[in-house]
């Protein structure tokens, strides 16, 4: 049982979205049943993970027992059992949201959920590079069509432009991982970083083309400057449970782009090794300044949220562009605070606006709302978390990330960075004393929110200071996960041992 | 025959990629169909043209590289219900905005 535990969170998701497709409409009670049970069941899953990971072994699984490098594997490294761990606490709120009555504004909300959960879960276990774009498939057609739940004008216009990108982003991969099989001859990536050690040099033109293209791909998931342009409107109009889930996708991106170029490109690489590096240093800081601006222009809540996203996409990657272990160190923790407090966010924006009756999420002055002070305090931790204010866990993953720049890299991250802090701070600041200060006059607006909406809010923002309380334990992990990044070496060594036999 | 081969693709490329940069949604769905056709022929050209050559059977002799044509098998079917799912986005979004531009705003039609 123990061996197949890594292919569960591929499978208990599939299993339960067909289950779940049975008609399209109705039965809700049980479908809810169903997908809160499966979602703890990947959770349990994932904690399963990370006991085996956590003892440093690299862990794969032989789809049809076809071993490396001919068939396609699941690869178990700290990264990815850490990454699985964030999506399925993620999603528990999310689907326990959801369950509040905004599954039942359109149809399948529960099955494309789990849909979605299976591409996510697939792309940090996946260990072969055509794989890797199936399951970007999978998650994105189900991104599609979670984007679109609930309809209206503007998530179908926010779905064409986010669609559209999409489509050419996933042309662009297609031609990508052509080229690189064209010169490396394989797909398993573990394999492809043994062939680029000894790559012929007339072929190193090809591979920097390909490398670079997957940045592209990669940075389009992930919201890298010039290419985040769909992300706030489509964030903004996506329903709140699917805005929450959300929350992982840019992260999908950013764990993508760590594990191919700590893999194929690391110091074994030669004269490609960190070939990515300029790229994606000088864009973070780029994406770090727009969203700045982005926060303090924003006129809505969830707009600004997304804003708030496109922040921590900068952070992450700048410190991807240090590529120092303690910068990656610093990555993963700072990684798992901000997944889980702009989900967070996500919903709790949805709640305001529900209370707010007419005037919605957008930052002016309403009425008083009804639980206007439960609303206020879960808004002051999440804004105090989100902006990186001790006493709460974004401190710690701003301090970390800050810590781990060195030189004049300090001379260009450390402003920008605390500038966006600024920025978030001021415009926090506004939206709330806006909508629960200035909002006093006139009759109560809004009813009773249901509880289940409070339980998915409170169980995603409790991670701002829980993961203070647990800093000590998580370092520890995220600094063992930079060390196995570090070192690729080991992980081609367990995938291809007969090649280390034989060299 | 690679000549032709890399002409072809080539030209497809430009014209997926002209019409991709539309304002209409209509041309959009076709350069990004296009675009889908050019990469399927750029994929199964990776393995390298083989000519005569036969599918492998004992492992030995002239045979093509299978592999590229599993993955443009892949690439096929996910592109085709991509291209399902986005023409009927563009029907739903031509209906709610009550124009075919890929913005939803009249005035910025040609």
């Amino acid at each position: 049982m123990m061996q197949h535990l890594i292919v569960l969170p591929v499978i208990v998701p599939l299993v339960a979205g067909i289950l779940l497709l049975y008609q399209r409409q109705g039965l809700i009670r049980y479908k809810r049943i169903v997908s809160i049970l499966a979602t703890l069941l990947t959770l349990a899953t994932a904690v399963g993970l990370v006991n085996v990971a956590v003892q440093g072994e690299i862990v794969y699984y032989a789809l049809g027992d076809w071993q490396p490098p001919f068939g396609i594997v699941l690869v178990l490294d700290r990264l990815s059992a850490l990454m699985l761990l964030v999506t399925a606490l993620l999603a528990i709120g999310a689907v326990i949201y959801a369950c509040a009555g905004d599954d039942e504004k359109g149809s399948n909300f529960h099955g494309l959920f789990q849909w979605q959960l299976l591409g996510i879960n697939g792309a940090f276990l996946t260990g072969d590079l055509f794989n890797l774009f199936v399951f970007f498939e999978v998650l994105l057609l189900a991104s599609y069509a979670l984007l679109l739940h609930g309809g209206g004008k503007a998530r179908i216009q926010a779905s064409v432009h986010y669609v559209v990108l999409n489509l050419a982003g996933s042309s662009l991969f297609l031609i990508a991982v052509g080229i690189l099989y064209g010169a490396t001859g394989t797909l398993n990536m573990a394999d492809m970083a043994q062939r680029l050690a000894s790559l012929p040099a007339e072929r190193q033109g090809l591979v920097t083309a390909g490398a670079l293209m997957l940045l592209v791909v990669f940075g389009l998931k992930a919201a890298i400057m010039p290419l985040y342009f769909w992300l706030p409107r489509a964030y903004a109009a996506a329903p709140a449970p699917v805005a929450a889930l959300f929350a992982i996708m840019t992260k999908v991106g950013i764990y993508a782009i760590l594990r191919v170029y700590t893999l194929l490109f690391s110091d074994n690489a030669g004269a490609l090794s960190a070939l990515e590096q300029p790229w994606v240093w000088w864009l973070a800081l780029a994406t770090l300044a727009v969203a700045g601006a982005g926060v303090i222009a924003a006129r809505d809540l969830r707009l600004l949220v997304a804003y708030l996203v496109l922040i921590s996409v900068g952070t992450l990657l700048a410190a991807v562009g240090i590529r120092t272990p303690a910068a990656i160190s610093a990555l993963l923790y700072y990684l798992i605070h901000t997944t889980l407090i702009t989900g967070g966010l996500f919903l709790l924006a949805d709640m305001i606006g529900q209370q707010r009756g007419k005037a919605g999420t957008r930052i002016v002055k309403g009425r008083p709302m009804v639980q206007g002070g439960g609303l206020a305090l879960l808004f002051f931790i999440g804004a105090i978390a989100v902006i990186g204010m001790p006493p709460l866990s974004g401190a710690i993953g701003k301090a970390l990330v800050l810590n781990a720049a060195e030189g004049t890299q300090r001379l260009w991250l450390w402003p920008l960075l605390l500038l966006a802090s600024l920025a978030s701070l001021i415009a926090l600041s506004r939206a709330g004393s806006t909508m629960f200060w200035r909002s006093h006059r006139g009759s109560l607006s809004g009813s009773v929110l249901p509880r289940r909406q409070w339980f998915g809010v409170v169980w995603l923002l409790s991670a701002a200071p829980l993961l203070v309380a647990l800093a000590g334990p998580i370092s520890e992990y995220t600094q063992a996960t930079a060390e196995q990044l570090a070192n690729p070496q080991r992980l081609i060594d367990t995938l291809l041992p007969a090649a280390e036999e034989a060299s | 025959m690679e000549t032709l081969y890399a002409i072809t693709t080539g030209v497809l490329t430009a014209c997926g990629l002209y019409l991709t940069l539309r304002g209409r949604t209509f041309p959009v769905v076709v350069g990004l169909t296009l675009t889908s056709y050019a990469v399927n022929l750029f994929l199964f050209s990776m393995g390298g043209l083989t000519t005569d050559g036969a599918t492998i059977v004992h492992g030995d002799g002239n045979y093509a590289d299978p592999l590229p044509q599993a993955l443009v098998l892949t690439a096929i079917v996910i592109g085709f219900a991509m291209t399902a799912f986005v023409v009927i986005l563009a029907m739903r979004a031509r209906s709610e905005a009550g124009n075919d531009h890929v913005d939803g705003k009249k005035e910025d039609r040609e």
